[in-house]
């Protein structure tokens, strides 16, 4: 996108990007933080026991992955496909740049000062953190030891591979139910919905804080019965604090491009503040917060 | 204390103006610091106390908005025939009948000024530029018969400084305009009035009349003469408006309208840079808080008094030239007022009327002047930081500084000149212009000293480097050498400058609102630092190789591989930039100054950062010829990707002992960006500024705006007659920048998720 004034230079004039996660292009790059090498043998021993692990990007956030400004690490590869998905160059681990568990948590010692002044914390995003249990296990442990506050941004899809160890270091989830009509959830997704109803209802009992995030789609995920499902399986956890409801834009497209892959939803439009509001609405009749 | 008892007792036997202050050593000296911190009342909640504007103020200001929006479209005013002394327009006003305030600069609002001491030649081009004749007479007057500052300073620049201001290399020195940043302490005049402040000054000469007549002392004799002569200029320019300030102040009125003819009657004689208003709002608190206790006013009619002082302010117009807008768009005049802060013993500094001046730009709208700026401290009381954050949210109108750096250097008395340059008010004179374009001194190191444009010599000969690809240590040294000749030509160049413009433009009024013995700083500038940083880090850490014209001069680069860039909180490129600012500071500091100066240096370009990337071949780093450099400390445009937080914590590892004339950060964030709810955008904007000022950041423009509003905005000015954006170190109206800078801002990288 270029401006098309005559004789004015040409400068980008990208769309401003509204906030949400799941909704959000991730961060660029690992800059700041030291690529670890080792050879192959020793370099699976270290991601076995969570030593290694493998990230996107990070980034300081605000607003967007939890609550105050967050350092926000996109791990590297993703169980899912979602048709929208707006990070397509985080679904494979092999793309991801190797950090160990050690230096991930000297950036995180690195912004608590931060996290107290903002009420922030750290958010492990992806991607889909819970590809990387033990790494990930490794980080929530050494972040609670500082005292930091700690979110995961997960499809609840691998929800099974976090131990109850890992939900005691876990302050918040932002959960993705990203549809409540199992067939719809296969569509948009490519996997079955039931792990992550089973996650959130283990977080619930669990006493784990939770967003849950709902991307709005038109003619994929916003039938009427399909949020329904969904806003009713929300109000029987005990521990949502909100319900987000981002609306699906473009921004991820010139990736999946960029990437040679296939991007369905190249002709889907933005919903309407219509319909957003209608979907809001579907939610906050249970009684919960939304946004 | 014996002596608090005795002050105590001349207060009490005092019954007018000083009625119910509590004394000190303020009583017997001239200390506006003492009265302030024994007698200002701490105001620690929310700004519900506020009234709005009452509709005197609204009708006023309609006037004045008529006036300004004739003015837009080519209204220009200027009094071609009167230079501009203290006393020399009858009074002029806006609507006699509603103005609380009164006083403008000549004898029409808007009407602008010639002021020819600083320069005729620049007078005369502005006149023509904007379709007058400069009379005959004047002009025989000031090319024959009197000498103005700028001829004094083209008597005086030695040869390379003539080659590096002309390659420009050396840049936007006040060499023919007023230096301006020299703030008088304008408080003075209503808490003492203008006699005692004569008899002060008066007291100070015959001190100085009993010491051996030596240059110094001639000197200083004659600037206390010419003092002497400008507040009773003050006092008659006052009588012609029927108020006699001989007196101090006895009523909240009366001390606003004392301020502001002490500041007017600066600014009616000096065409500065900026012409900054200094700390007043927790110094006029005492007075309003004195009549809203007595019952005298209303909180209605307290409000009414700010705004009316805030819509003077906002008449502030100057004759400039279009080649001085350009570098600094959108006639900024820097009437700065520095809000906020806390004190030394720990009090916020904040008061009911820190309040009222922020609620000025909601009662009459975003305005970029006055410059309201804010010392930040997480230690400032909730309900202030809340209302600062809101004001941002509604017209990113406000610019922030580290009341915590400012204080431990300068105390807790001092205010912002300019856009962020701190100074301790009453007791300190900043010598400031121009700077240095770093990115061009890279190319020079590269070239043996020959101008990457133009292929001339302009720094002396030296090795350029030799062989394809660039070799970090060889480059390093080679910047050395050029910054030293860079340093010592760009100190010798400000040193001409001040000793002129104390020659032949003296701030007489403004001077005489200062104590006899000032702290002098030169403060030395620097544009081009991320260009540098990067470019360094570039040659470090990827392979750069050096294209060259068939005359041997390098113009062109090719980069080959990554390399880290400043913005990203990445310490390997944050301190390249860190040391190069050290070592510039370092050479700096080694060069004798005029009046024995203290060398102080800010990273700050204000809009200039387009002109400066006009001159400035391609670089190392990738930038092209010509491009822009990224404003103030900013890293460049879209290559800091980690999040504006990340990208603000790189600019404030530039340490503040390298640059104690302050760095500027210019960010913008999209109001989504800050939470989805009024509520937590406020909560987080506070948290990063507390964040960012905790991590030892100096300083921070804050937008909150939506790229769409400022597309709509160049294709649609009409309707945004009042888009108000921060750029570096001052706010303009978005809608009066050329169409270049406007482009500028908009490639500068917007923080859609902060």
């Amino acid at each position: 996108m270029s401006s098309s004034h005559d004789g004015a230079p040409v400068v980008d004039l990208s769309t401003p990007l509204v906030g949400g996660s799941t909704h959000r292009t991730a961060g660029q790059g690992t800059q700041g933080l030291l690529n670890a090498d080792f050879d192959r043998p020793e370099r699976l021993a270290q991601v076995r026991t969570g030593q290694l692990g493998s990230l996107h990007s990070w980034e300081l956030v605000t607003a967007v992955d939890g609550p105050g400004t967050r350092l926000t690490v996109f791990l590297a590869g993703c169980p899912l496909r979602c048709l929208y998905c707006h990070n397509p160059d985080t679904l494979e681990m092999r793309r991801g740049t190797d950090i160990t568990a050690e230096e991930l948590l000297k950036k995180v010692s690195r912004y608590r000062g931060v996290f107290r002044a903002t009420g922030g914390g750290l958010t492990l995003s992806g991607g889909e953190p819970l590809m990387q249990p033990a790494f990930i296990g490794r980080i929530l442990r050494g972040a609670k030891e500082m005292g930091v506050h700690t979110t995961i941004d997960t499809s609840g899809f691998l929800g099974a591979a976090a131990t109850d160890a890992m939900l005691d270091d876990l302050d918040l989830v932002l959960l993705d139910v990203k549809s409540g009509i199992p067939d719809t959830y296969t569509r948009v997704t490519g996997r079955e919905l039931q792990p992550t109803l089973d996650f959130g209802r283990r977080l619930s009992d669990h006493g784990v804080a939770m967003w849950i995030r709902y991307v709005l789609v038109p003619d994929l995920t916003d039938a009427w019965d399909n949020v329904e499902v969904v806003a009713d399986y929300v109000a029987t956890l005990a521990t949502v604090a909100r319900v987000e409801v981002l609306p699906f834009h473009q921004m991820g497209r010139d990736k999946w491009d960029a990437l040679g892959m296939r991007y369905e939803l190249a002709d889907t439009r933005p919903p309407t503040p219509e319909l957003v509001e209608r979907v809001r609405g579907q939610f906050r009749a249970r009684g919960v917060e939304v946004h | 204390m014996p002596s608090d008892t005795r002050s105590r007792d001349a207060v009490d036997s005092l019954p007018g103006a000083w009625l119910s202050f509590v004394g000190g050593p303020w009583v017997d000296d001239i200390d506006v610091r003492d009265f302030l911190q024994r007698n200002y009342t701490p105001y620690a909640g929310d700004a519900s106390f506020l009234a709005g504007p009452t509709a005197r103020t609204r009708a006023l200001w309609a006037t004045v908005e008529g006036l300004m929006a004739a003015e837009r479209v080519g209204d220009y005013r200027v009094d071609v025939r009167t230079p501009s002394r203290i006393t020399s327009h009858a009074p002029g006003y806006v609507e006699k009948d509603r103005e609380l305030v009164v006083g403008l600069q000549t004898d029409e609002p808007l009407k602008r000024a010639i002021m020819p001491n600083g320069g005729w030649a620049a007078v005369r081009q502005a006149l023509e530029e904007h379709g007058y004749e400069a009379p005959a007479l004047l002009d025989e007057v000031f090319t024959t018969y009197r000498k103005t500052f700028a001829d004094g300073v083209l008597d005086v620049y030695p040869p390379n400084v003539r080659a590096a201001r002309s390659a420009q290399i050396v840049t936007g020195l006040p060499d023919d305009f007023g230096r301006g940043q020299i703030v008088g302490d304008y408080r003075r005049v209503p808490l003492y009035g203008v006699d005692a402040l004569l008899a002060a000054k008066r007291l100070e000469k015959a001190a100085l009349d009993m010491e051996r007549s030596t240059e110094d002392v001639i000197r200083d004799r004659e600037e206390l003469a010419e003092q002497i002569r400008a507040l009773a200029d003050l006092a008659a320019m006052a009588f012609s408006y029927g108020y006699d300030i001989s007196r101090p102040a006895t009523t909240a009125r009366e001390a606003v309208q004392w301020l502001y003819f002490a500041y007017l009657a600066a600014i009616k004689e000096q065409n500065g840079a900026a012409m900054s208003l200094g700390r007043t709002s927790t110094f006029l608190d005492v007075y309003l808080q004195r009549d809203l206790v007595t019952g005298r006013i209303t909180e209605e009619e307290a409000q009414e008094l700010v705004d009316d002082l805030v819509i003077k302010l906002r008449l502030v117009r100057f004759l400039r030239t279009a080649e001085y807008d350009e570098l600094c768009a959108g006639e900024p005049t820097w009437v700065t007022e520095t809000l906020g802060g806390t004190g030394e013993d720990g009090r916020p500094l904040v008061t009911k009327s820190s309040f009222r001046f922020l609620a000025t730009l909601n009662d009459l709208g975003p305005a970029p002047e006055p410059n309201l700026t804010v010392l930040w401290s997480d230690r400032l009381p909730q309900g202030f930081k809340d209302y600062c954050a809101e004001v941002s949210l509604d017209t990113s109108a406000v610019q922030y500084e580290s009341d915590e750096l400012i204080r431990s250097a300068w105390g807790d008395d001092a205010a912002i000149a300019c856009a962020v340059s701190p100074l301790r008010i009453g007791k300190q004179v900043q010598f400031v212009g121009g700077r240095v374009n770093l990115a061009k001194a890279l190319l020079y190191a590269i070239n043996g000293g020959r101008d990457e444009v133009t292929g001339r010599q302009v720094a002396p000969l030296s090795a350029p480097v030799e062989g394809e690809v660039l070799d970090y240590d060889d480059v390093l040294a080679k910047l050395d050498r050029t910054l030293d000749w860079l340093a010592e030509t760009y100190v010798d160049a400000l040193n001409c400058v001040h000793f002129m413009h104390d020659k032949y433009s003296y701030e007489r009024l403004a001077m005489a609102l200062h104590d006899r013995t000032v702290l002098r700083t030169l403060s030395c500038g620097v544009a081009g630092l991320s260009v540098v940083a990067d470019s360094l880090s570039a040659i470090k850490y990827a392979t750069v190789h050096a294209l060259r014209t068939t005359d041997g001069l390098v113009t062109e680069f090719a980069v080959e591989g990554a390399f880290p860039s400043f913005g990203n909180d990445d310490d390997r490129v944050d301190e390249i930039a860190a040391s190069l600012l050290h070592a510039f500071m370092t050479k700096i500091r080694r060069l004798p100054t005029y009046r024995n100066a203290l060398h102080t240096q800010n990273v700050l370009t204000v809009t200039s950062n387009v002109s400066y990337g006009r001159v400035t071949g391609s670089t190392p780093d990738g930038r092209r010829a010509g491009e822009p450099f990224a404003p103030g400390a900013n890293p460049m445009n879209g290559r800091d990707t980690h999040g504006m937080l990340a990208s603000a914590l790189s600019v404030a590892k530039l340490p503040y002992s390298d640059a104690q004339d302050g760095v500027s950060l210019t960010t913008s964030v999209t109001p989504d960006g800050l939470g989805r709810t009024r509520e937590e955008r406020v909560a987080n904007l506070v948290g990063l500024l507390d964040a960012y000022m905790l991590s030892s950041g100096y300083h921070l423009n804050l937008n909150v705006l939506d790229k769409g509003t400022l597309l709509d905005a160049m294709d649609n000015p009409d309707r945004y007659p009042n888009l108000t954006i921060r750029v570096s170190g001052y706010a303009v109206n978005f809608v009066r920048l050329s169409r270049e800078q406007q482009l500028d801002v908009l490639s500068r990288t917007f923080h859609v998720t902060v």
